[in-house]
């Protein structure tokens, strides 16, 4: 426990002091880096409510992302601007979206639900591509980040940064806090043995529905985030790939532990980022990393350090 | 909307159609039998469509081309099996669907480094070019009949391999019950290895196939992956049957939709309005089918028994 804590302490300082440092090295590119990992890292945190704690494999979860993206830079379009709408329309939106796939999803089981996730997040895609009155399949520059008068103002790299490492924390800190909670338990004791907790009393369809929305409406933020971070957005944020890299940093991580899908988004982004400044077909290289991963290393990372919880 | 354009659609939905069955049916027959969700059966797809391009070119015949195609995506789909997924059978779900993801982004990345990036044009023979006439009064292209003949007779063939043959019976026996079939003696493994190279060429086949109507590119083999997801679903994950009633539906629907759906709108509300709503429904229509039957029916039309 001790060296749980000894070790987040080291992260988060590194965190902390990384923004004056790198622009005193005339990096501030890594500044960038940084922040667009830290708010993939609360989408894998999020997914890893659901997968890693609640046994749910979504194959979908970059929906949230999209349509937290989408919030922004919609209410944007029309002028709106104000962040605290922005961002409480993107999390309200993706946790009703959450609601309606997750009622239909979560009646299904294993494989199903693997494929009802991706094949709902695709109809979202298209939704993407089709609305041209959005930008369709080419994206939409947004006018303006989302604006909090008096408070912070997220045209500043570094403020932004802080705000990015901030709500990834509390995200940390948020599911730690619900997956130790009464509700936690009983998402987790239907995860390892549903027919159990069913007979004890615990009815898991309503608890992981939950979840789910949970986890809808913080990758909701993370989106909200993201579409602040690239000033952009595009349904590219909402394919099955980007689905593919949220499910891999919670695997690469380690599944329900508290650091892991933090650690794998920083592994499978800078990863990436090294491959990907050495050849331009990176993917290549990266794709057997990848399976490789998955046969031999089966932990996660989080496993190199401690026992995952679950 | 005439008779002679709808009877028409309809044709063009059998074909997408018959295209979604011999992809759905690898797919489905690899998860009965191995319990396995392979995401690069995509990606055979795609190996099967640039092969018979490359193939085809090299050598000038199209037959040949065809035949290359197809035993260049048996073995691309043997050594996959051999040197990948083997050790992933008894792996959960999650551990299939991430390491086949991984090699879905090499096949891609491979394709793009061998062939480019850009689409590459493939044409079917010449003896396909023609139009033949239905009885409604218009022409139809000769190539896609020829895809929905194609299509049925393998669909016939299957269900004579899988119901009539040992080697049929064998795979019905491991769907139901893996440890029994190794017990009596049956080199499972084998049957395995065989059974996937059965589903890649039939990936392979529908991708050569589809060359000459959608794009040959890198990534094609997603797009119609997912719509296969959603035949399976729709159909029952497991079963044959399933795989074809899936697939015609989702063929015909899908088809529909993009054909009729925006001028049918266009008569309910403003035709500006149904110019942006109808694209996006149609996209999503088979989405939304799924999401029906699944209220209904979570195992799908035809739950596959055993498992």
């Amino acid at each position: 426990m001790r060296m749980r804590i000894l070790l987040w302490g080291i992260s988060i300082l590194v965190l902390l002091v990384l923004p004056p440092l790198v622009i005193a090295i005339g990096q501030p590119f890594y500044l960038d880096l940084t922040r667009r990992i830290m708010i993939l890292a609360i989408a894998a945190i999020s997914l890893n409510l659901i997968l890693g704690y609640g046994g749910l494999v979504s194959f979908g979860h970059a929906a949230y992302l999209g349509i937290g993206a989408y919030a922004v830079g919609i209410l944007g379009f029309y002028g709106i601007t104000n962040g605290w709408l922005q961002w409480a329309v993107a999390i309200g939106a993706s946790a009703l979206v959450a609601l309606a796939i997750g009622a239909v999803s979560i009646r299904t089981s294993g494989i199903y639900f693997i494929m009802i996730t991706l094949a709902f997040t695709q109809m979202l895609y298209y939704l993407g591509i089709s609305v041209a009155e959005f930008g369709g399949d080419d994206g939409m520059r947004l006018k303006s980040r989302s604006q909090f008068p008096g408070l912070v103002d997220l045209g500043d790299p570094v403020a932004f940064y802080y705000v990015a490492l901030g709500l990834m924390l509390l995200s940390v800190f948020v599911v730690y806090r619900i997956v130790n909670s009464r509700f936690g338990m009983v998402l987790r004791a239907s995860k390892s043995n549903e027919a159990r907790s069913r007979a004890i009393g615990f009815s898991p369809y309503p608890h992981r529905l939950a979840a789910f929305v949970i986890a809808g409406a913080m990758c909701g933020l993370a989106g909200a985030l993201y579409a602040n971070h690239t000033n952009y957005i595009t349904p590219g944020l909402m394919s099955w790939q980007q689905s593919g890299d949220i499910m891999f940093m919670v695997i690469l991580g380690g599944m329900a532990s508290t650091a892991g899908p933090v650690l794998g988004a920083f592994a499978l982004l800078l990863l990436e980022d090294l491959l990907a400044g050495w050849t331009q077909h990176w993917q290549v290289i990266l794709g057997p990393l990848l399976v490789l991963s998955v046969i031999f290393f089966r932990r996660g990372l989080a496993g190199m350090f401690y026992k995952p919880d679950a | 909307m005439s008779f002679a354009l709808l009877f028409e659609q309809l044709l063009n939905g059998l074909q997408f159609g018959v295209m979604l069955f011999l992809m759905a049916a690898g797919l489905t027959l690899v998860f009965g039998i191995m319990n396995f969700i392979n995401l690069a059966h995509g990606s055979l797809y795609m190996v099967g469509a640039y092969l018979a391009v490359a193939a085809t070119q090299w050598t000038g015949s199209y037959l040949l081309g065809v035949f290359l195609g197809l035993a260049g995506t048996l073995v691309v789909g043997m050594i996959v099996e051999v040197v990948a997924l083997r050790t992933l059978y008894d792996r959960d779900h999650l551990d299939q669907v991430l390491a086949t993801f991984g090699l879905i982004l090499f096949f891609n990345e491979l394709v793009a480094i061998v062939w480019g990036r850009a689409a590459l044009f493939a044409s079917g023979p010449a003896w396909l070019q023609g139009h033949i006439d239905l009885f409604t009064g218009s022409r139809y292209p000769l190539y896609r009949a020829a895809i929905i003949l194609i299509g049925l007779i393998t669909a016939i063939i299957l269900w004579y391999v899988v119901t009539r043959t040992r080697l049929g019976m064998l795979i019905r026996a491991g769907a139901s019950n893996r440890t029994m079939v190794a017990a009596l003696g049956i080199n499972i493994r084998l049957l395995y290895t065989v059974v996937f190279g059965f589903g890649a060429v039939l990936a392979g086949l529908a991708g050569l196939m589809a060359g000459p109507i959608y794009n040959v590119q890198p990534g094609m083999g997603e797009l119609i992956l997912i719509q296969v997801f959603v035949v399976i679903v729709i159909g029952g994950i497991g079963s044959i049957r399933g795989a074809l009633v899936g697939a015609i539906i989702v063929g015909v629907v899908d088809t529909l939709g993009r054909a009729f759906l925006k001028p049918l709108l266009g008569t309910l509300i403003s035709p500006p309005a149904a110019e942006s709503a109808g694209p996006a429904l149609a996209s999503m229509s088979i989405y939304l089918l799924m999401a029906v039957v699944l209220a209904f029916r979570p195992q799908g039309l035809f739950p596959a028994r055993g498992g």
